[in-house]
């Protein structure tokens, strides 16, 4: 992405786990996928998300077990780069710099350290080639490793990582791509390729779409663009091959795979349903309909027990055995437009979008969840393509987040649009919108634009809305007059207009003292307590596109861009223009934060983003091309912690984040070099600078011997900061997983002994010899293992050995304590891991 | 190329006989072909799949079964009896009756030695194949109930297994195995009307497998030579091929996958024949489809296109030039038609409609196996295997008077021919000789006989009579052209032999030049006078004729002259007419073929430049006859094939998608 000093564009929540095929593990119990930057390691059971595999800096392309260890799992990405994870623990093993933008990854169990990358072919990232290089590993113990030993295997082959795959054994890839199929023999060093026919007269498209290799037999399926499947065998030969159609989908087949066994055939595509053949008994089939929406990807447990398929609304379902849907891990939804705007819920701080159709979403940013998604139209929805049906199509929360107002609408071709507005709510007990008041056509015509008052005091809201019929509206809800039985409900308490003209924009001031309301190039300034227009300001020639009032000390200035591409600045106490500047500003929107103001501007087929102060003349920050086509839809998210940044330029995102989507509806964000460090030094925490079995287990237990080994200088820096006395000990507890520590009895001791006050170091040297005879009786029956190991640098506290030498001169009453402790149950741990 | 007055005859209502069953003799590349109506038709599948042979139908002869031992052929019926056919005379030659009531399946071994049939009341009867006649053997055990299929074990021995009864016996009352292979290997494959396919192993009698292939029936089976390939006809008018192939690329475990499915006809695949390099299939439909499988030949080559033949490879309408009458002959019947008139140009009012004569029903059993009539629309003949017809039609009144005296010599013949004045009737009859009737007003009168020197035994299937009335040209299915001279009553020459069938001869009214055109597209035109090819005919040969033109799946079926340009020739396939002009030069290998559309567009001085002798329009399709009138107006029969679709029966009913 593009760099602009130490902010970056990046992807961070809210982002595609459909792109790429999911891998399941062996033990069936995780489940992981390619987030945008990330790998995530999802439990299956529980569809929590355990791991976050931070580390790659651009859009991870593939997710791939490594065949000769299931603990451990390859993840390419656009940057270069192939990463090796543990990711039981979520460590980074070894990075391999492949150089090129790698788009695909394959291994297989017979190609000991090799693995397949589909690169492109020239190194300018636009070409639309792509080759399948086989990358030798290189032996070496180095956390980062260069791969230069590459050698092209085919030429020319799809991007898309379903289009290749390996079949029986690893002795051949089969590679599809347009028309085309071809099967490369490892051994032989062949490839034969096979062509299709365009279309045949039957209108049938040839296109191969995906590929799968039979595990056991020699057979390849291919998935082709009309929904016929062949199996293709006898592929040795050049004319002598054959292949079987097999044809149910009515549309393209976009995932195709086999089950270890090889015993059946599942199939996806567009019609949602999960389609099993049985494999030689084709006209038997199973099928798992309704699953939602098209189905992208699917894979298969390596027992067998579990399908996952991708689907396109950014979801992924698990399923048991082709009977029963058993989870569903449901990302952001982000389909083809967002109707409503970008918006935050003040109160789960979660962001609202269009989910679902009829639906909004909540999404945590944060834990990257969806929170839940609220039936706004509460009709039922009908799959079919050109069906009018009812949208959501506007949303306003009020500042505390009390009340929500949705718009709906479905605009029938040859009629009247029907619309209705909704208040909804919140209701602390069941902590969601309730719906309160339901206004059938409000207005007469589309509805533009709808704001609550920002009043602060939160007793009286109000809400304004817009509509292209030439008035806009006023909501409230009556205090009084409320019966026993019904709780108050909204009523229109305001109708306003101006010469007849449609109001575009409303916005109201910070405090909720005035709203204007634009009507073509006019902005009108209303009082609300009074409903009297205060003044008019206007800036010809052309309409008003945006509004937005100033925040905290720039409450002052009303700001409002125009389709004449000028962005004005208005002084409401002189009412007059405070300046303007000629700028394209696709979308304006403040931070409700600080006083900052964010404007979108589109120049060339790329879009900067200006941050600015209505009060100052320079603009806070300017950030050039931050990602290519318009940007439509912003909004600012306010942050958990604030962050200490001292560098100017990125001082407006220390309390709120700004989230976009861009033109292909990916959510972006930006980043700080410093929010990055803290991130990456959080991930870091539990790795340690030796990569070979570097297990907390191992860490626990190593400190007790070794210790000959410290150099003066870690002694030195231990002796600077004695502060956090044991607290390493304590963290690697509470972060480790719990599977992977020791038995409790043997972590008690330490645990307890790690939360004493040491005694002075000076005793050190003489306890030296002493401590060593210890950790030898310890370890006398793993010797032999023990001595094997290079020696390593220890950088835990010496504050933990002198308190465990000072273990044997235990008073009673500490052992007393200690046997208690010990009987403690210890599930928190378990628990405090989970949370 | 000529303007012409076109007269569009669609009024012919020719339908063809489903396929019943088929026969391919490997040796010979001959299928033979039996339809519904008992008619037997012969395709030379090494010499473009040409329809060399007819033999006629006979009332009472449904031919369920069809069987090669040599180059000798047997049938069997629902009638009973076992028939052997004479291809030479094409007749059947005799039959004997098999005392089991119908027969359903009959097969020989593969040594050529014994015939077993497969009769109603549950017996296999065995029948030794002698030099001229076969001679029952023995009864195998009856089983209960009929039997369908049976098949020999290719090793055959006396003691080789015929399975048909064991399998009928083993599947329930429902369940009906309509057909049965027996491979080398012992496995057996069946195919039931459950809609599957069954892999047995025969030494065990255990099954091996069970492809469900279709919601109906399983109704024909054919095995390769090489047993590596298994096809299966089914009711839905699918093929579906199977394929005897390893589950790895290492070549163990072989089994047999269902690959492929054809899907060319509309309704049931009664009869399917596995050759070396194609599946042909036929059934209910009445179109014999072979479909070349593309691993065993070469792509984009002659031999890798699809064909259907639908129309028989002769002709079945006859034209009287100067009266303007056709005669259209069915198996059972003859109907003559006036052409309608119309005055004006482009595109016509009708005058006079167009008007059934006469329809003429055959006496006997057997169906009429050819026809003419003559130029002058006053004589008409017909022949079946077993006897001759010749009829006098008044034309003003519309009278038919039978020729009541016919001479002894013309008892039946294979193919008619009237000469141009009307007053000559030929007729080839038995050993490629041709018989010459005069005729006059009361009677008709033997003149002699015509024969060829080679002593050639095959049937002469062309026959045509120059206009001057000097020659006579013949052909027959053993390639050989003969021209008589008709002044002098003695063979004139013979044509040197080309490898190919001919399939339509004329000769030149002015310059005595004999066309031929053979059944692989290429066309000779021979100088009677100076008895060798002519210069065109040479350079045509030197140049080769146009890949396209080789192409055509469909034999010329007529070749005929246009009076006012002596360099045309006119001649018509199923897809289209062609008019050669022979003072044009020949198209090259690059130049497009079918350029009437571009020649149009072009200037004038372009379209010189573009011209070439192969004009082709393929406005009519379907084409059953063209002919030059005397009026120079064209006379265009076209039969449309969904005419014939929709006379058939309504197939079985499929779910479709989106339906």
């Amino acid at each position: 992405m593009v760099e602009h000093g130490d902010i970056r564009v990046v992807h961070r929540g809210g982002s595609k786990i459909n792109s790429r095929e999911p891998v399941v593990t062996n033990d069936s119990r995780f489940l992981l996928c390619a987030s945008g930057e990330r790998v995530k390691v999802f439990s299956t059971s529980t569809e929590e998300c355990v791991h976050d595999l931070r580390g790659h800096t651009d859009l991870v392309t593939g997710v791939l077990l490594r065949p000769t260890n299931h603990l451990q799992v390859y993840s390419c990405s656009v940057d270069g780069t192939v990463r090796l994870w543990d990711f039981t623990d979520g460590i980074l093993i070894k990075t391999y710099d492949i150089g090129y933008p790698v788009y695909a990854i394959y291994a297989s169990a017979n190609h000991e350290g090799v693995f397949f990358i589909v690169t492109p072919t020239q190194s300018d990232n636009r070409s639309e080639l792509f080759q399948l290089v086989a990358v030798h590993l290189p032996q070496s113990g180095d956390q980062l490793v260069e791969a230069q030993e590459l050698s092209a295997v085919l030429s020319n082959v799809s991007s898309n990582p379903a289009a290749t795959g390996f079949g029986r054994g690893g002795e051949y890839i089969a590679s599809a791509k347009g028309l085309h199929l071809e099967v490369y023999f490892f051994k032989k060093q062949k490839s034969y390729r096979f062509s299709l026919k365009e279309d045949n007269k039957k209108g049938g498209k040839n296109t191969l779409m995906c590929i799968a290799c039979h595990p056991k037999d020699d057979c390849i399926a291919t998935g082709h663009e009309d929904g016929k499947i062949r199996l293709w065998r006898n592929f040795n030969h050049k004319k002598e091959y054959t292949y079987t159609t097999l044809h149910w989908h009515h549309n393209a087949v976009s995932s195709l795979r086999f089950t270890p066994e090889g015993t059946n055939l599942l199939s996806g595509g567009l019609e949602s349903v999960l389609v099993q053949w049985r494999y030689n008994q084709e006209s038997e089939r199973d099928f798992l309909p309704r699953l939602g929406s098209a189905i992208t990807h699917i894979a298969v447990s390596p027992d067998g027990t579990l399908f996952c398929t991708s689907h396109s609304d950014n979801k992924i379902t698990i399923i048991q055995s082709c009977v029963k849907v058993s989870a569903v891990i449901q990302g952001l939804v982000n389909g083809e437009s967002v109707r409503t705007d970008l918006m935050v819920d003040p109160r789960s701080k979660s962001l609202v979008l269009n989910g679902k159709p009829g639906h909004l979403q909540f999404y945590s940013l944060q834990r990257d969840k969806l929170l839940y998604n609220l039936d706004i139209v509460q009709q039922e929805y009908i799959h079919e393509l050109g069906l009018q049906q009812f949208e959501v199509v506007k949303v306003a929360f009020d500042a505390p987040g009390n009340w929500m107002a949705t718009v709906e609408e479905r605009k029938p071709k040859a009629a009247e649009p029907e619309i209705n507005l909704k208040l909804w709510a919140f209701d602390e007990q069941t902590q969601s919108f309730v719906l309160n008041t339901t206004v059938s056509a409000p207005h007469e015509a589309q509805i533009t634009s709808m704001c609550f008052s920002q009043a602060a005091d939160g007793q009286t809201s109000m809400l304004v809305s817009a509509s292209e019929d030439g008035h806009f509206k006023a909501w409230q809800l009556p205090r009084s007059a409320c019966t026993e039985d019904e709780g108050p409900s909204w009523s229109c308490d305001f109708v306003g207009d101006y010469r007849g003209l449609a109001p575009q924009c409303c916005c109201f001031s910070a405090d909720g003292s005035l709203l204007a309301v634009s009507f073509q190039e006019v902005v009108t300034v209303w009082s609300p307590a009074s409903w009297e227009l205060l003044t008019t300001l206007s800036q010809p020639p052309k309409a008003i596109r945006d509004l937005c009032f100033g925040r905290l000390g720039c409450s002052k200035y009303l700001m409002g861009t125009t389709a004449s591409n000028l962005l004005c600045c208005w002084n409401l106490l002189t009412c007059s223009l405070e300046w303007s500047t000629s700028m394209d500003v696709s979308l304006l929107l403040s931070d409700p934060l600080t006083e900052n103001m964010a404007a979108f501007c589109c120049q060339a087929e790329s879009t900067d983003l200006f941050v600015f102060k209505p009060s100052e003349p320079r603009p806070v920050a300017s950030l050039k091309a931050v990602c290519s086509g318009k940007v439509t839809r912003a909004v600012f998210a306010p942050r958990e912690e604030m962050l200490e940044s001292c560098e100017e330029s990125s001082q407006w995102l220390n309390r709120s984040q700004l989230y976009f989507l861009t033109q292909h509806m990916d959510l972006m964000t930006f980043t700080t070099k410093a929010e990055e460090d803290r991130l990456a030094a959080s991930s870091k925490q539990l790795f340690i600078d030796d990569s070979v079995a570097m297990t907390p287990f191992y860490l626990l237990l190593g400190k007790h011997r070794k210790q000959e080994n410290q150099d003066s200088l870690t002694r030195l820096s231990a002796e600077l900061m004695p502060l956090p006395r044991g607290s390493l000990a304590i963290k690697e507890l509470l972060q480790s997983p719990a599977h992977v520590l020791p038995s409790t009895s043997v972590l008690c001791s330490m645990f307890v002994e790690s939360l004493l006050v040491s005694v002075a170091d000076g005793s050190e040297e003489s306890k030296h010899a002493e401590e060593e005879m210890e950790s030898e009786k310890e370890e006398e029956d793993s010797e032999g293992e023990m001595e094997s190991r290079t020696p390593r640098p220890e950088p835990a506290s010496p504050g933990l050995q002198s308190a465990e030498s000072a273990a044997p001169a235990l008073t009673k009453a500490q052992l007393k304590e200690l046997r208690r402790v010990k009987k403690l149950d210890h599930g928190w741990l378990a628990d405090l891991l989970l949370s | 190329m000529g303007e012409f007055k076109v007269h569009r005859v669609r009024f012919f209502d020719y339908m063809p006989a489903a396929i019943r069953a088929m026969a391919f003799n490997r040796r010979t590349e001959r299928l033979a072909l039996a339809r519904a109506d008992g008619a037997l038709e012969i395709f030379n599948f090494a010499d473009n799949y040409f329809q060399e042979k007819v033999i006629p139908g006979q009332d009472g002869r449904a031919v369920e079964a069809l069987c090669w031992v040599g180059r000798r052929l047997f049938s069997a019926g629902l009638n009973g009896e076992i028939t052997e056919y004479d291809l030479e005379n094409l007749r059947p030659r005799y039959t004997v009756e098999a005392y089991g009531g119908p027969i359903w399946t009959i097969s020989g071994n593969d040594q050529g030695t014994l015939l077993a049939v497969g009769c109603e009341d549950g017996t296999v009867k065995m029948f030794e194949v002698l030099e001229d006649r076969i001679q029952f053997q023995r009864n195998l055990d009856r089983q209960k109930g009929r039997i369908i299929s049976l098949c020999w074990h290719p090793s055959a021995s006396l003691i080789a297994i015929q399975l048909g009864p064991e399998l009928l016996a083993q599947s329930s009352s429902e369940v009906v195995v309509w057909s049965i292979a027996f491979l080398s290997d012992h496995t057996i494959i069946s195919g039931d009307s459950a809609g599957k396919v069954q892999i047995w192993d025969g030494l065990t009698g255990t099954l091996a497998r069970t492809h469900l292939v279709t919601k109906w029936d399983v109704l024909a089976l054919s095995v390769s030579q090489d047993e590596s390939s298994l096809v299966a006809g089914t009711s839905e008018g699918t093929v579906v091929q199977f394929q005897f192939l390893s589950s790895t690329l290492d070549g163990q475990n072989k089994d047999w996958v269902r690959t492929r499915t054809f899907k060319n006809h509309s309704h049931d695949v009664r009869a399917l024949v596995h050759t070396e390099t194609a599946v042909v299939s036929g059934g209910m439909d009445t179109q014999l489809v072979v479909r070349p499988l593309l691993d065993k030949v070469e792509k984009n080559t002659q031999e890798s296109a699809m064909r259907k033949m639908a129309f028989p490879h002769r002709s079945l309408v006859c034209c009287a030039k100067k009266a303007g009458l056709l005669l259209f002959q069915f198996p059972d019947h003859l109907e003559l038609w006036r052409l309608g008139e119309s005055d004006g140009h482009g595109d016509l009012p009708v005058k006079r409609k167009p008007e059934k004569l006469i329809q003429l029903k055959r006496k006997g059993e057997d169906h009429i196996c050819c026809s003419a009539l003559s130029p002058c629309g006053g004589w008409l003949a017909y022949s079946t295997v077993t006897s001759f017809r010749l009829y006098r039609l008044q034309n003003n009144t519309i009278s038919i008077t039978k020729v009541s005296k016919l001479p002894k010599d013309l008892r039946s013949a294979h193919q008619l021919c009237f000469s141009t004045d009307s007053s000559r009737l030929f007729a080839s009859s038995i050993n490629s000789s041709v018989v010459v009737v005069a005729l006059n007003q009361p009677e008709c009168k033997y003149l002699h006989t015509l024969k060829p020197k080679s002593g050639s035994r095959e049937p002469v299937h062309l026959l045509f009579a120059s206009e001057d009335g000097k020659w006579l040209a013949t052909a027959n299915t053993a390639c050989e052209v003969q021209v008589y001279n008709l002044d002098k009553i003695k063979l004139h020459c013979t044509v040197p032999v080309y490898g190919s069938c001919p399939t339509a001869i004329a000769i030149h009214p002015t310059s005595s030049n004999l066309v031929v055109v053979h059944a692989d597209q290429q066309i000779f035109e021979y100088s009677l006078v100076q008895k060798e090819y002519t210069e065109w005919s040479r350079r045509l040969q030197k140049q080769g004729l146009h890949s396209l033109w080789l192409e055509r799946d469909t034999p010329i079926t007529h070749v005929t002259f246009n009076p006012k340009h002596p360099a045309h020739i006119i001649l018509h396939d199923m897809f289209m007419f062609c008019v050669i002009d022979q003072s044009l030069p020949l198209p090259e290998a690059k130049t497009r073929l079918f350029n009437q559309m571009i020649l149009r567009s072009l200037p004038e001085p372009m379209r010189i430049l573009h011209r070439h002798a192969f004009k082709m329009c393929k406005t009519f399709q379907n084409l059953m006859c063209v002919r030059l009138l005397e009026d120079h107006s064209l006379v265009v029969v076209e039969r449309p094939l969904l005419d014939i679709m929709s006379q058939l029966p309504a197939p079985v009913r499929q779910k479709r998608f989106a339906t």
